[in-house]
């Protein structure tokens, strides 16, 4: 008669290896939905910030309730977030998904808007004396001199979003989250924490990968080595 | 139209409000939860803020912090604070995690406020033979007041949500409305509950710019 496996895995050990193997393709499904909801978010939320944060710079009277309209946004904690947006789209990714996008949007347009509002005067004084129309002077001048501000909105939002993904789970659709919850009622130890841990990775993974894409894309802020 | 008129219907139901799942009974655990442990975090984190910036040291600490704190999923450290041996005490996960989420801001804010005092106007109070201690209390503790006072607010609406996502992981608040709608399929329960977290996140978020409002005008940051 053979005893039940004595593995790291019935001994419910936090780190487990056997976890790793065993349950390779949930933990990948799970981190390919956590990344999936991550970046369709933030990019929609980056899609409608742009428009959101040039249309108050231009039109002051604009800026105070963009402003404010974002702030309460922003306070309204996640799960309530995702409760309020149930009754338009019922238990689907796209409710995390439109959730996600609110609290992307809100840092976003202020970061957006300090960076262009941070754009000397001078230089847009001397982009219209050379005779740039307003559409030349926002892509070619003004967008570009927000850029490090905004990256540096984006990677917040990025991850915010990454960390916001595992209250999803309330509705099934938290990617890593997903684990964490049933974990929990389980009380299955190694599942919880190698899900928080790689919930950490990609937060990070993704905080460094904008940071050098801000790098590549605004070469005049390096610091000059020569 | 009809989820927002049935949503209204069940917070209006006297049945819903007493007893221990109460709205009245979450509402006052929510409330302490966040007072409680506001002061918690505010004991832990302004002396250290507060020191390391007049001292000028661990900059790269303090500001970091914050950062990490954000990557760290919430509902994470709840569900992993359960399973450890601070989960059989009662609200004891709720509360470490909310401690723990709520010090980062109030470090952070702390420090810069105290970093970002005139650099002159401490030369002068040293010139006129302040000590260490008078110039912290009297020239820029005054002066960094708004920038901490900022970093005590988004640390409470940090709270607030934080005692929300508690009630995943089985911590009491007003979250517990909203996830119990979820285990009933009751959505006018679940956007009645979210309707209270919201408004209760509002009311804090509205009484901590009040404060600011009536605190001096030195105490309010410069132009707003």
């Amino acid at each position: 008669m053979t005893g039940p496996p004595d593995d790291c895995l019935a001994r419910n050990e936090w780190i487990c290896g056997a976890y790793l193997s065993t349950r390779r393709h949930i933990l990948l499904d799970a981190v390919l939905q956590h990344l999936q909801l991550t970046a369709v978010s933030v990019l929609i939320g980056l899609a409608v910030a742009v428009p959101l944060a040039v249309l108050a710079r231009r039109w002051k009277a604009a800026a105070g309730p963009v402003l404010a309209v974002t702030t309460v946004l922003y306070t309204i904690p996640s799960l309530a977030m995702f409760s309020l947006l149930l009754p338009l789209y019922g238990l689907s990714a796209t409710l995390v998904v439109a959730g996600l996008v609110l609290y992307s949007l809100t840092l976003l347009v202020r970061n957006l808007l300090a960076g262009l509002r941070a754009v000397p005067e001078e230089i847009r004084q001397a982009a219209l004396g050379m005779g740039y129309g307003p559409a030349r002077l926002l892509l070619t001048v003004e967008l570009p001199l927000a850029l490090p501000a905004a990256m540096a909105g984006l990677r917040i939002a990025a991850v915010s979003a990454v960390s916001l993904v595992t209250v999803g789970a309330i509705v099934g659709f938290g990617g890593l989250g997903n684990l964490i919850y049933a974990g929990m009622n389980t009380y299955f130890k190694a599942q919880v924490l190698t899900a928080s841990v790689l919930c950490v990775l990609i937060a990070v993974a993704a905080d460094l990968l904008l940071l050098g894409v801000q790098r590549l894309l605004t070469p005049w802020t390096r610091p000059d080595r020569a | 139209m009809t989820t927002l008129t049935d949503a209204w219907a069940w917070l209006t139901d006297p049945a819903h409000w007493p007893g221990d799942d109460g709205i009245a009974h979450r509402l006052l655990q929510h409330l302490w939860l966040t007072v409680v442990c506001l002061a918690v975090s505010c004991l832990i984190a302004l002396p250290v803020g507060l020191l390391l910036g007049h001292l000028g040291k661990g900059g790269a600490l303090a500001v970091n912090i914050s950062n990490a704190g954000r990557a760290v999923p919430t509902f994470a450290v709840l569900v992993l604070l359960l399973l450890t041996p601070v989960g059989r005490w009662g609200e004891g996960p709720t509360v470490v995690a909310l401690v723990l989420f709520a010090v980062p801001p109030l470090l952070t804010n702390a420090y810069v406020g105290m970093r970002e005092v005139d650099r002159d106007v401490v030369q002068a109070a040293r010139g006129m033979g302040m000590t260490g201690g008078q110039l912290l209390r009297r020239v820029e503790l005054p002066l960094a007041l708004p920038m901490v006072l900022t970093g005590v607010r988004i640390a409470a609406v940090q709270l607030v949500a934080t005692a929300t996502i508690a009630a995943l992981a089985g911590g009491g608040g007003l979250g517990r409305i909203i996830t119990a709608g979820f285990n009933l399929a009751s959505t006018p329960q679940v956007v009645a509950g979210a309707v209270l977290v919201a408004a209760f996140a509002l009311a804090v978020e509205a009484v901590f710019v009040a404060v600011e409002r009536l605190a001096p005008a030195r105490a309010r940051g410069g132009g707003r």
